[in-house]
């Protein structure tokens, strides 16, 4: 299970990371292995305002469809649009290319109630 | 694939655990008295008995084949040549469960492949999918369908669509399955009483879809690629109804730019049957085939390279999502679906032209013959309105009453429309296939004439 030090997590599994100003949002390296063969993503549009715990997504793998949830509220600024034709992405570079949206946060302490990487560790090893 | 009942053990193991003495016991809610009620039947007949019996019924029947039939609205009487029952009733295609296990079900499988290929042709869509219970609930589906590609009801779209044009004049049986089916969602159905190109011009931001019927209930033929470019400027959806055999001479919805289409497809190689079973048929383009209800089968290949059929894109929100699903469908008409199969690989492409220039012909000459009879318009012909095999005619007297005056010598005139709408008593719904034969389209003019008079 690769864990990313710069990233807060939420316990089901979404990542956040601070970009400037913006928060990207994927999913962890933990919940693709678990999910398996992406196959299929939907994200929300642009300019969607979402509270924290919002469906900002749907990911579906040959085993499973999960619903993806907002680590923190604000504007949906960016959405991967690699995913469309690559959701394979997800499951080669989770942190990386296969980063699901961006949001630009409007309430900053949101954060600071995110798990920290050695909090999202313990739990997903729990599972 | 077999079938095994509970046994005499089994059953008592049941019971033992939910702690009741009998199979009787659990339906002692039920008032004693409706219980098991003693049934006033009349003695058994053998089976001789019983075929006089049931023969002598039957007789009493109005058939399509024994009279001058001009009854359409909804279920169509058209030729079904023999190939389609002598396959279709093979016992490889007798059952119509689920074929979840692709290693037991390679003919029902490509049996659905191949209608899905032949039925995405005819419509003009890039998939089709193995077919829904009959044209009504396609209708409805294709609807909720675009509600969930319109992201609205995922919840991840930022706008919230809700609302559905929907023209006016389309079967009112058709409008009453697609209100159940919106009333479990927050959906908001707007009728228009306008022709397909007007009502997708009020196509708004809150608009993810129109619908339009091509032809509508009344037999007309509307302009679907103005309704779809008007519907995609507002950002909505174009859902089209349409009549496969029509879609066998004219462009398709789908060449048209229809997102959606439905369809009911019993006039494919399935009869009339009092009403059902029918053929749903619904299709899109490939962009949405995430949100396509049903199931779907797909091509695939074998461990050993070998071309065989499975069940495709089944990780869905019908089985795994239920809760968040705008359609838990995940069944299909699988014998109507055969049939339909069968009749479109019997006719070809060329057969599907035939059978529908002959229903526009004798359609369009009977309306002219109609037409010219005093006291009788046909007010499709008078606006050179563009119909199919279906008009209304305006009848100088209640058009209930003529239909029943001809039906008892033989001539099931039409569809009078006082039936859905009290106010219409002057208008008879005529629909011409390629069954009627010039004899009978002009026994009907000489009978309309007569029962005028």
């Amino acid at each position: 299970m690769k864990i990313d030090p710069n990233c807060r997590y939420r316990s089901s599994h979404e990542y956040a990371r601070k970009d400037g100003a913006e928060i990207v949002v994927g999913i962890s390296d933990h919940a693709q292995e678990s999910l398996g063969d992406i196959v299929f993503v939907e994200l929300a549009e642009v300019g969607k305002t979402v509270a924290q715990g919002d469906a900002i997504g749907v990911v579906e793998s040959v085993k499973a469809a999960s619903d993806i949830y907002a680590p923190v509220s604000g504007t949906v600024v960016a959405a991967n649009g690699e995913l469309a034709g690559d959701p394979a992405l997800l499951n080669k570079d989770p942190y990386g290319r296969g980063w699901l949206v961006r949001i630009a946060p409007s309430k900053a302490a949101e954060w600071e109630g995110l798990l920290d990487p050695a909090a999202y560790e313990k739990e997903a090893a729990k599972e | 694939m077999p079938y095994i009942a509970a046994t005499d053990n089994e059953r008592k193991a049941m019971l033992e655990r939910i702690g009741a003495a009998s199979v009787e016991e659990l339906f002692s809610v039920i008032p004693a008295s409706a219980r098991f009620p003693k049934l006033k039947l009349p003695l058994p007949l053998s089976e001789m008995e019983a075929m006089r019996e049931i023969e002598s019924l039957a007789a009493k029947n109005l058939c399509a084949s024994t009279s001058a039939w001009f009854l359409g609205a909804g279920a169509y009487y058209h030729f079904i040549p023999a190939v389609v029952d002598a396959l279709s009733s093979r016992g490889e295609f007798l059952t119509a469960y689920t074929p979840y296990q692709p290693e037991v079900s390679q003919g029902t499988l490509q049996a659905i492949f191949e209608y899905q290929s032949m039925a995405s042709a005819l419509l003009g869509v890039e998939v089709v999918n193995a077919s829904h219970y009959d044209g009504a609930t396609a209708l409805a589906e294709a609807v909720l369908m675009a509600y969930n590609a319109s992201g609205a009801a995922t919840g991840l779209a930022s706008g919230g669509r809700d609302k559905a044009i929907v023209c006016a004049d389309l079967d009112p049986e058709y409008k009453d399955v697609m209100r159940s089916y919106a009333s479990a969602f927050p959906i908001r159905l707007e009728f228009l009483d306008l022709p397909p190109e007007a009502a997708a011009i009020r196509s708004d931001d809150s608009t993810f879809c129109v619908v339009v019927p091509y032809p509508s209930f009344s037999g007309t033929l509307g302009d679907i690629a103005a309704a779809a470019t008007s519907a995609h400027a507002a950002g909505a959806f174009l859902v089209v109804h349409t009549d496969p055999i029509m879609c066998g001479l004219l462009k398709s919805p789908g060449e048209m730019g229809a997102d959606i289409v439905a369809a009911e497809g019993q006039a494919l190689g399935n009869p009339m049957s009092f009403g059902g079973p029918f053929l749903g048929m619904l299709g899109s383009s490939a962009k949405l085939v995430r949100k396509m209800p049903g199931r779907l089968v797909g091509e695939a290949k074998d461990a050993q390279g070998r071309r065989g059929f499975v069940l495709t894109l089944t990780a869905r929100e019908q089985h795994i999502r239920r809760e968040k699903a705008v359609s838990n469908i995940c069944s299909n008409q699988g014998l109507a679906m055969l049939r339909a199969c069968i009749y479109l690989a019997a006719m070809g492409r060329s057969g599907m032209r035939k059978v529908a220039e002959l229903c526009w012909s004798k359609a369009h000459y009977a309306a002219g013959l109609i037409a010219a009879l005093p006291g009788f318009a046909v007010p499709a012909l008078g606006s050179k309105q563009e119909f199919f095999k279906e008009f209304v005619v305006l009848t100088p007297i209640p058009a209930a009453e003529i239909a029943d005056k001809l039906s008892r010598r033989g001539v099931v005139p039409g569809f009078p429309l006082s039936r859905y709408y009290p106010e219409r008593t002057h208008e008879l719904l005529v629909c011409v296939t390629e069954m009627c034969t010039k004899g009978q389209i002009e026994l009907l003019a000489r009978s309309l004439e007569e029962a005028a008079e």
